[in-house]
């Protein structure tokens, strides 16, 4: 086996050299906080003609996400980056980009929405687009960063997948917080993701084609179903690619990572960088006896339903960590899609949302060492009381 | 040319339109309220209607207006008010005074 390069890394860092090592046709992007370093560092790997891309400097994200559209369309590999309000300024462009299936692929940066405005993490940006037709892919640590970018590019352009995709770390946390990451080599990297070769390319000139046309109640419905058949395929397609990345460099992935949770009653689901303290707190609990699990969602959409159910399958109460407030009035997003997901199944639990981290508040191994203490009385047949709570702000 | 009745299996994905001059096939001839309607004893067949008709509407036969392609002609009117003030070859008039 070759020898494994190891670099101190943090999150953004990890995500520029991953792009550098995918060498994509053409960037266009806008910079912004927390995630402007990624982009920022990809532009001198441009100067430097370390890649062959054409950087395309806008004016916002929503011009950003519509070059990104215009190149992918014309037949070019398109990446690009973002966070928070300039993800949600690109919403509109977001869907477009979707519905023409243009599989691009973006580097996010979790980061809280105005207004009060703040820069920090939280995921109601990633949150506030969850339903545009995108690939949502969580990351805990900038190592996952890397390696979920690098497999976004072969999931998203799966010929029956065609969807793009986004890779989140979360602001700061991850992005700037710095660690040891494994880097494949530019071969490995070069020779995982193959080329691209769009079906229907705009710049084809022998077969000239149409992108945007007007699609009215005869044939929308039916172009619209075709995506939900895409997000359908993903399903299949994303174990896939995270098993051959797996089978080639030594890291497996999934749609889950459950840690622990053979025999756990009490399981926390969490998203993102808070998996990775949520696990030091089982492996706490745990010397203490008391039998604590973790399942981390690594895909957001396609969310994944069964493979959560089936995870879930034995425990005695769950709380979920929603690091962003739907403002539904009844929980967050993760949380009811997980509670969703139980229905109908064999074991229905007790479900509590715990609201945690909004604007990079911070969140520590006693705080979530409170919510197992909670479920400890769920799972002993105390009724559930509050089913939402807003963990760590001052009451 | 893709089938009025293909399913969401059989379509190009994406709404792509997969080959060219396909606007003649999509007949927006109904789409119209108000008819423009060509009068040949006063056209000095200038062209001007036809080089502003963003349809493609005007009918040209030998350099000279022919008629109106009513199976495209969305009725925008553009093709009057282009028409020289002291010709007024073509006016507009309601649908609904037609058949």
């Amino acid at each position: 086996m070759a020898i494994v390069e190891k670099a101190a890394y943090t999150g953004n860092e990890a995500m520029a050299e991953a792009m550098r090592q995918i060498n994509p046709d053409v960037v266009a992007a806008y910079p912004i906080t927390p995630a402007t370093e990624s982009v920022q560092l990809f532009s001198n790997f441009v100067a430097d003609g370390q890649v062959n891309t054409e950087f395309v400097t806008v004016e916002s994200e929503h011009s950003a996400m519509s070059a990104c559209s215009g190149a992918s369309a014309a037949g070019a590999r398109v990446m690009t980056g973002t966070s928070s309000q300039g993800l949600i300024l690109m919403a509109e462009m977001l869907y477009i980009a979707a519905g023409l299936r243009c599989p691009i692929i973006l580097a996010e940066v979790n980061r809280a929405l105005s207004a009060p405005i703040n820069i920090h993490c939280d995921h109601s940006d990633t949150m506030a687009v969850r339903d545009a037709g995108w690939i949502q892919i969580f990351s805990e640590n900038a190592q996952e960063a890397y390696d979920n970018l690098i497999q976004a590019v072969r999931i998203a352009e799966h010929p029956e997948v065609l969807l793009p995709a986004m890779v989140t770390t979360d602001g700061f946390i991850i992005s700037h917080g710095m660690e040891a990451v494994e880097l494949l080599t530019d071969e490995e990297v070069k020779s995982f993701i193959g080329q691209y070769r769009a079906t229907r390319p705009l710049l084809d000139v022998d077969h000239p084609i149409t992108v945007g046309g007007l699609d009215f109640t005869d044939f929308y419905f039916e172009h619209r179903r075709q995506i939900a058949q895409a997000v359908e395929n993903a399903r299949r397609v994303i174990p896939e690619i995270g098993q051959e990345f797996g089978r080639r460099f030594g890291r497996f992935y999934g749609f889950i990572d459950p840690y622990k949770l053979d025999d756990a009653e009490l399981v926390m689901v969490a998203l993102g960088s808070t998996a990775g303290t949520a696990r030091a707190t089982v492996d706490g609990l745990r010397t203490e006896g008391i039998k604590a699990g973790l399942l981390k969602i690594r895909v957001f959409r396609p969310f994944p339903a069964a493979e959560i159910a089936e995870a879930l399958g034995r425990a005695k109460a769950v709380a979920v960590m929603d690091r962003s407030d739907g403002l539904a009035g009844c929980g967050g997003p993760l949380f009811a899609e997980v509670r969703s997901a139980l229905y109908g199944g064999k074991n229905t639990p007790p479900v509590v949302d715990y609201i945690y981290g909004l604007g990079g508040r911070d969140i520590n191994v006693n705080d979530l060492r409170r919510v197992f203490i909670d479920l400890a009385r769920l799972a002993a047949g105390e009724p559930v009381g509050q089913l939402v709570t807003y963990l760590g702000v001052r009451e | 040319m893709i089938k009025p009745d293909a399913t969401w299996r059989e379509l190009p994905q994406g709404g792509i339109i997969p080959e060219g001059g396909t606007a003649a096939l999509y007949e927006t001839g109904d789409w119209r309220s108000k008819r423009p309607v060509h009068d040949k004893t006063k056209c000095t067949n200038c062209l001007l209607c036809w080089i502003y008709c963003p349809d493609s509407a005007i009918l040209v036969e030998d350099g000279k207006v022919v008629g109106i392609d009513y199976t495209h002609c969305k009725g925008c009117g553009i093709c009057a008010r282009e028409c020289p003030p002291k010709v007024r070859a073509i006016e507009m008039k309601d649908e609904s005074d037609f058949e």
